[in-house]
């Protein structure tokens, strides 16, 4: 899936908070992520980099059960997701599936792999929604990072179709350093395309994204550019009464204070991976925590009772300087991965804080931004995935 | 649509429509209706949810009143707070009139 980590990234602002209520929330975000196949290779993939090393995908039925079993529990919002989710040949069966259980249902898709037919085919089968991601503005750029020649004009030409079907039309770039300085073509081309809301989230730095850092990673100074153009283009349009929505997702690197990561541990998120691990955000796989399998025990069971769930709910487990803070209850010591990653003890205060003992490293990453040279990203495909499986 | 369009009087002979971005839907785990919306979902109070179950597109607004005016016998000035739940709810762009 696109990294716009759209559990991470801040929601509008209806988003469900469950957080003042006792003991944890419903699972009432479930991402289904149904394979780890797709056919581009960006490199700022959230998927697990070595996701080759993992085979068997749950069925049909495997599926169906899951989703039947996470709506029991509350589950209102499913995301199709994965890999790229249309290369599922059961996934309209999946679509009506979900329907008939009452989900909303997102698929989010590169759009290679699509056309009129499927697009058709899927809203008749109940499909509310399909989020088509971009790259950039600019072709070169967008087949560049994608790994495709062809994957601009086909993403185009699929966001189209979307709108004049009568779906709710969601434009999500993810930008980094290679295309920030393109917002205003960006926006441009979401205007042009009449789309409903956007979502300008810079890359999070999970996955294949984190070995790629250093060249995706903007300076602040290229933030506050974009930041300030988005701006004028919101005033401009709000002022022609165009109705268009434009979030614009600052990237946490660039923050004194980490995000709220998931609205907590365990709290709204469900994500299930391809072979059915059950995983409380879309990184979390990385950890090691020994995750629950939907293979192996009930969502009821994953959810309330499993140790992988539970294992940062609460305050319990955290360390100085989050446990006497005053401000955990806002951010809950932020990423769990992020905190793992640069630290190597997911228990630490996520670097992001300016109060962690390790912030020094989020510093330095945003000197290295500043720096004229970086390095040539390594692309997601299988090859490069089977380097990390060796390790 | 334009910025008029959203600040226009709604008169009892407007047909309140949801917008194609929402479903409204009875959630059991929740026990009040909501809209769902790509990757979000807004929960409904009772009041709300009471209005928003009576807007389909065919019903003016004077129909949703008298409905709701048989539904709640008691309650008082309720033509009126109908009315500004509408102008709220097409604010947030959740309906069309």
């Amino acid at each position: 899936m696109s990294n716009s980590g759209s559990a991470c990234n801040g929601q509008p602002s209806q988003a469900p908070s469950l957080s003042n209520l006792p003991g944890h929330g419903q699972p009432l975000w479930l991402l289904a992520e149904l394979t780890y196949k797709c056919p581009l290779q960006c490199p700022y993939c959230a998927n697990p980099v070595d996701f080759a090393s993992k085979t068997g995908e749950l069925s049909t039925a495997e599926w169906i059960d899951v989703f039947t079993q996470a709506r029991e529990l509350g589950a209102a919002q499913l995301g199709f997701s994965g890999g790229e989710p249309l290369v599922r040949q059961d996934l309209i069966e999946l679509i009506r599936e979900a329907r008939n259980l009452g989900y909303y249902s997102n698929l989010i898709t590169s759009g290679v792999g699509l056309n009129e037919r499927k697009i058709a085919d899927f809203r008749e089968a109940g499909l509310d929604h399909i989020q088509v991601s971009f790259q950039a503005a600019d072709p070169e750029v967008n087949n560049l990072l994608a790994g495709s020649e062809k994957a601009f004009k086909q993403k185009l030409a699929m966001a189209r179709e979307v709108k004049a079907q009568g779906y709710p039309m969601v434009l999500n770039f993810v930008t980094h350093r290679h295309n920030v300085d393109q917002i205003d073509r960006i926006i441009e081309l979401c205007v042009e395309l009449k789309a409903d809301y956007v979502e300008l989230a810079t890359c999070q730095y999970y996955g294949w994204a984190y070995e790629n850092r250093n060249d995706l990673l903007p300076t602040r100074a290229q933030l506050e550019r974009a930041e300030r153009i988005t701006n004028e283009y919101r005033d401009r349009l709000a002022a022609e009464g165009n109705p268009i929505k434009i979030i614009f997702v600052t990237p946490d690197y660039y923050e004194e204070r980490p995000k709220g990561c998931m609205n907590g541990w365990g709290q709204v998120f469900l994500t299930v991976t391809p072979d059915g691990t059950a995983l409380p955000c879309h990184s979390a796989r990385m950890l090691p925590i020994e995750f629950p399998n939907v293979r192996e025990q009930s969502i009821e069971a994953i959810w309330n009772q499993s140790n992988g769930f539970n294992h940062f709910r609460g305050y319990e487990w955290m360390k100085e300087p989050c446990a006497s803070c005053d401000e955990k209850e806002k951010d809950f010591g932020g990423c769990r991965c992020q905190a793992f990653m640069m630290t190597g003890d997911a228990n630490n205060t996520d670097p992001v804080c300016s109060k962690s003992p390790n912030h020094g490293m989020i510093i330095q990453a945003r000197e290295e931004a500043e720096l004229p040279s970086h390095k040539e990203p390594i692309y997601r495909n299988e090859r490069n995935s089977k380097v990390f499986c060796k390790g | 649509m334009s910025s008029a369009d959203q600040t226009a009087a709604i008169t009892l002979e407007s047909v309140p429509a949801l917008n194609r971005m929402f479903r409204f839907q009875w959630e059991k785990a929740q026990d009040c209706y909501v809209l769902l919306y790509p990757e979000g979902m807004v929960k409904l109070n009772g009041p709300a949810g009471e209005v928003l179950a009576l807007v389909d597109g065919r019903r003016t607004v004077a129909d949703i009143i008298l409905t709701l005016q048989a539904k709640f016998p008691d309650a008082e000035g309720i033509d009126r707070d109908i009315l500004d739940f509408l102008g709220d709810a097409r604010e947030q762009l959740w309906i069309s009139l």
